[in-house]
């Protein structure tokens, strides 16, 4: 158990060293920031000194090993094209992200798992296969596309709700929150389906596959033949075992939402990280780029580590196969 | 004539025969492709040459709605372009990334797996944490990453011309990692067979027996991969148009249109987003759907 956790723990550390040096790299080839500070009148000894005040005149590892133990104290330089501290601007954006993303998770959960039980309890019904039909539909339609369409149904024909923004926000503390007005609320119900209906499809899927599967194996059989009730054993035996690949695969895709968060904010102009993001990239602003790089890579980071671990704690067959062949000398 | 007749009389053409919706996605996705080939012969007008294009025909609605006019079926755009043959335009650039990128992928993902599954050792490690380690990024994200590093590392000058390449390399790079586990997995069992043993008695080289013996062997699940494959990359192109870091707005892809007709939403012209983004969800069914089948087919234990 703690030789596997510290090979997690090594291996987490290698990725986060291994994209600290690519966001590094965007910083030390890319564009010439001491040129943009010297402007347009310098003398070529003005450039040497500031080289110098820089520490750009150090050896690329001095000058790496330097970048990431900034970057583990959140100091990512500031932003070329909005002159502020990008850790600032990336934290005032961070509580946006955060609430549409787990809005969205929590909606893709609420809708999928229980598609996912009736499609899965009932194969041959048409509603089933109209569901699976339309998730294959869902699986087609780029995200991006589905928030157009809902743009254009709900707020441009029939005008019931906003189509770009986060409404009005409260603050608590640096955390500003939508969840408390009305218009928040509103703001947040399109960007979150849409972000969410990718999810909701797999998850059904998933949830689908995983039931047939259990309710195929022995001992569902042996619990029917004891007379259970169906309600017993589908929601007591067959549920219950489908929801441990379940939760791995949701904690999985939390990164994925994240990911997606960069098209659905772009669309709905949410004032998140992802819109930062793409602006940044857009307008070559390097140090916003490299920083939220190594958040997201974080971010990712860590919960595949949780993942991993919580899969290692909850499923006991994984310790047993890693004893067995430990035992066979692999 | 005799390998059609064997086609014909297969298990895959019988199940492809049985299914109503295979067969119209078959000939969806060829009319797609032949419509994409043939775009600048069949298209009613070249929407890029300007020639051709008159602002006075500027903003006009399908023609089965008041004003429409007949010799512009799906309506024209803000600058007098005919909304069909943009998209019969567009539609060549989307699948000739989502193409090229899902070959590039491949070669990459075969070449990688075959090397790792046949090699193993510290070889085979070092290529599966890389793709570990890949696959825990989603695609899109890499995509978009590789892209935007690229665009600030090519000088602006060339950026349009080569964009297109840059485009296909990135959402390559992003797809790899299937081919190369499938083929890795296929390659160690293979590589116990006695075909295998054979060809290195007889003292072949490991090259010429990856690619000759081992890789034929292996191609049916690739097959399966780069089918599924291809609706992705088609999707991740059109979503990095849509965000703009994709294909130049001069070569405008699907995505690219819906971007542009994405401003004018509000202005009641939907036909310049709605038709192109109709388009693009019906090609990526198409494939989608044979793709699944494809699965199912080839894999005899759900049959």
């Amino acid at each position: 158990m703690i030789a596997f956790v510290i090979r997690r723990l090594l291996q987490a550390v290698l990725v986060m060293m291994a994209v600290g040096f690519v966001a590094f790299s965007l910083f030390a080839y890319v564009g010439d920031p001491v040129a943009i500070m010297l402007g347009q009148d310098f003398t070529a000894e003005s450039r040497r000194l500031l080289v110098h005040e820089l520490g750009l005149d150090q050896p690329f590892f001095v000058q790496y090993v330097h970048f990431l133990l900034n970057a583990a104290q959140g100091n990512f330089g500031i932003s070329y094209r909005l002159a502020r501290p990008v850790s600032e601007l990336l934290l005032e954006r961070l509580p946006a992200t955060l609430e549409l993303s787990l809005c969205a998770a929590a909606l893709a959960l609420a809708v999928g798992v229980p598609l996912g039980v009736y499609t899965g309890l009932n194969r041959e019904s048409w509603l089933s296969r109209l569901l699976l039909t339309v998730s294959l539909v869902g699986v087609s339609l780029p995200t991006f596309l589905i928030g157009i369409l809902l743009i254009l149904v709900f707020s441009v024909v029939l005008g019931w709700l906003p189509s770009f923004g986060r409404g009005t926000t409260v603050a608590l503390g640096w955390w500003t929150t939508g969840f408390l007005t009305e218009s928040g609320l509103r703001a947040l119900i399109l960007p979150s389906v849409t972000l969410a209906m990718f999810q909701m499809t797999l998850i059904m899927r998933l949830v689908r596959s995983e039931m047939l599967e259990v309710l195929r194996t022995d001992y569902i059989k042996f619990a029917r033949a004891r007379g259970l009730s169906d309600r017993a054993i589908n929601f007591g035996h067959a549920l219950k075992n489908t929801l441990v690949p379940v939760i791995t695969i949701t904690g999985l895709q939390l990164g994925g939402i994240i990911a997606f968060a960069i098209v659905t904010e772009t669309v709905f102009q949410w004032p998140g990280m992802g819109f930062l993001f793409i602006q940044s990239v857009s307008a070559a602003d390097i140090p916003v780029m490299a920083a939220y790089l190594v958040l997201i890579a974080f971010f990712f980071v860590m919960i595949n580590l949780v993942v991993d671990l919580l899969y290692y704690g909850v499923d006991p067959r994984l310790r047993i196969d890693r004893a067995a062949a430990a035992g066979h000398g692999h | 004539m005799d390998a059609l007749r064997r086609a014909l009389d297969s298990d895959i053409y019988y199940s492809f025969r049985r299914s109503p919706v295979v067969m119209l996605s078959a000939v969806v996705t060829l009319l797609f492709f032949a419509g994409a080939i043939f775009a600048p012969w069949i298209a009613p007008q070249n929407p890029f040459d300007l020639r051709q294009v008159d602002l006075m025909d500027a903003s006009l609605p399908p023609f089965w709605l008041p004003d429409g006019q007949a010799h512009f079926p799906l309506g024209t755009d803000t600058q007098g372009r005919d909304v069909f043959s943009t998209i019969l335009f567009g539609s060549r650039i989307s699948l000739l990334v989502g193409v090229f990128s899902v070959v590039f992928a491949m070669v990459l993902g075969i070449a990688l797996g075959l090397v790792a599954g046949y090699a193993g050792g510290t070889i085979d490690a070092v290529i599966m944490r890389v793709a570990d380690v890949q696959l825990s990024f989603p695609a899109i994200l890499i995509a978009l990453l590789i892209d935007g590093v690229a665009r600030l590392v090519i000088p602006q000058e060339l950026q349009h011309e080569i964009a297109l390449y840059v485009l296909i390399l990135a959402i390559g790079f992003s797809g790899w990692v299937q081919y190369a586990r499938t083929v890795r997995g296929s390659c160690m069992v293979e590589k116990g067979k006695e075909y295998v043993q054979a060809a290195r008695v007889i003292g072949r080289h490991p090259v010429a027996i990856m690619l000759q013996h081992v890789l034929p062997n292996v191609l049916g699940p690739v097959l399966v991969i780069a089918t599924i494959h291809l609706a992705i990359a088609i999707i991740t192109e059109a979503t990095l148009s849509f965000l703009g870091v994709g294909v130049p707005p001069t070569e405008p892809s699907l995505g690219t249109l819906i971007r542009i007709g994405n401003n004018f939403l509000f202005s009641g012209e939907w036909w310049i987003t709605v038709f192109p983004g109709i388009a693009l969800v019906v090609m990526v069914l198409a494939v989608n759907l044979l793709g699944d089948w494809l699965r199912d087919a080839l894999n005899p234990k759900l049959r």
